[in-house]
């Protein structure tokens, strides 16, 4: 009787004009992938990509500096063991988050400089989201500007990529949305007037208009689960860098734009 | 973190007109927002930026609590001879940046 009064519904609908999609969300196909760029305005586009209009590049111009820096007890530089940032950094943001053997889980970009400050330079991690670990973040990720992202085949991810792309899919939050609801199936449309994009994380650490200021991947991230209403999780929590992990592997083939402009 | 980017051409000929731009590093605080316990939080913006060539001003303009961080301009000059142009940001705070480029005119 149940099933009955189901199809009888689903025929007014359908005869009112109403159709119900699918709801199961479709990831999309490579070659429809498109960089947020593409959504931006002509002048947002032109201030990216002029070097000395992009205020990204304050930051990038910092990191250099404390790449040269001696911050910690052991008296190193990242330059002492790194060298020229420019042939030894190329490439490496676009393979990141990259597999770490040691801690047994993926490690993003910022946490990779964090290790390396704990462990070679006996100096403490960099707090989150504040000007220097931004800012190095930001000048190691710029000598990628360009290459394409292929992220680390280690075959060890293969678990934390899933979890990364289940939490991208998993409808969450008092709004009850999956970011696939947005980025997945409705990519093309606006929200509130700016464009929903599709969440394409290929030029982190980026300058937001609306921020005014240089922010991570996790900083967006955690915007939009606040969006979602939905329990937020902190910066460097291992759910984050997973869904940073399956972002990347959708990205994939993408041209690294850090450090990008967005509105 | 106090950094410009400057972007004046290297080279021009007599009587080309050129363009000029400036990204000077700044907060920008407004002076209307409030923390969350209801203090506010002061203003702290530049108040003025000026450009020189060899001491002669081509361009000065003076900027408000509406201007976004990080302000960036854009102006052109006419090129006559080769010389050095000033740049200076003046603000609150004792807030005071200066930069320079050079233009070789043929």
């Amino acid at each position: 009787m149940k099933f009955a009064a189901t199809i009888v519904m689903m025929c007014l609908l359908a005869a009112t004009g109403i159709v119900i999609r699918p709801l199961i969300a479709t990831e999309i196909p490579e070659a429809g992938r498109k960089s947020g760029y593409t959504f931006m305005s002509p002048e947002t586009r032109a201030m990216q990509d002029d070097e000395t209009s992009n205020p990204g590049m304050l930051w990038v111009l910092d990191g250099e500096k404390l790449w040269k820096q001696k911050p910690g007890s052991a008296g190193k530089a990242c330059a002492d063991c790194h060298g020229d940032a420019s042939s030894t950094m190329k490439s490496v943001a676009a393979r990141y988050p990259a597999w770490d053997k040691s801690v047994g889980r993926p490690v993003n970009l910022e946490q990779r400089i964090n290790l390396c400050r704990v462990r070679h330079q006996q100096a403490d991690p960099l707090p989150y989201e504040k000007h220097d670990l931004l800012a190095l973040t930001a000048f190691v990720a710029e000598q990628s500007h360009g290459m394409s992202i292929s992220p680390d085949p280690a075959p060890e991810l293969e678990p934390f990529l899933a979890r990364g792309r289940d939490l991208f899919l998993h409808r969450q939050g008092q709004l009850n949305l999956g970011c696939t609801n947005c980025h997945d199936d409705n990519w093309d449309k606006h929200l509130a007037g700016s464009a929903v994009t599709q969440a394409m994380a290929n030029g982190y650490p980026m300058y937001r208009l609306e921020w005014q200021t240089l922010g991570s991947l996790e900083r967006r991230l955690r915007n939009c689960i606040n969006g979602m209403r939905a329990q937020n999780f902190d910066f460097g929590a291992p759910e984050l860098v997973e869904l940073e992990l399956y972002l990347m592997s959708r990205a994939r083939g993408m041209p690294i734009e850090t450090p990008a402009v967005r509105p | 973190m106090a950094a410009a980017l400057i972007n004046v051409p290297k080279k021009a000929k007599n009587g080309d007109i050129i363009e000029i731009k400036t990204l000077m590093s700044h907060i920008m605080e407004t002076g209307y927002r409030h923390t969350t316990s209801g203090q506010v939080v002061p203003r702290d913006i530049i108040t003025s930026f000026t450009c020189r060539f060899e001491g002669e001003e081509v361009f000065r303009a003076d900027l408000f609590p509406a201007t976004a961080a990080n302000p960036f301009f854009s102006f052109f000059t006419v090129a006559t001879r080769s010389g050095k142009f000033d740049f200076e940001w003046v603000g609150d705070n004792g807030f005071s940046e200066t930069a320079s480029a050079s233009i070789t005119v043929e």
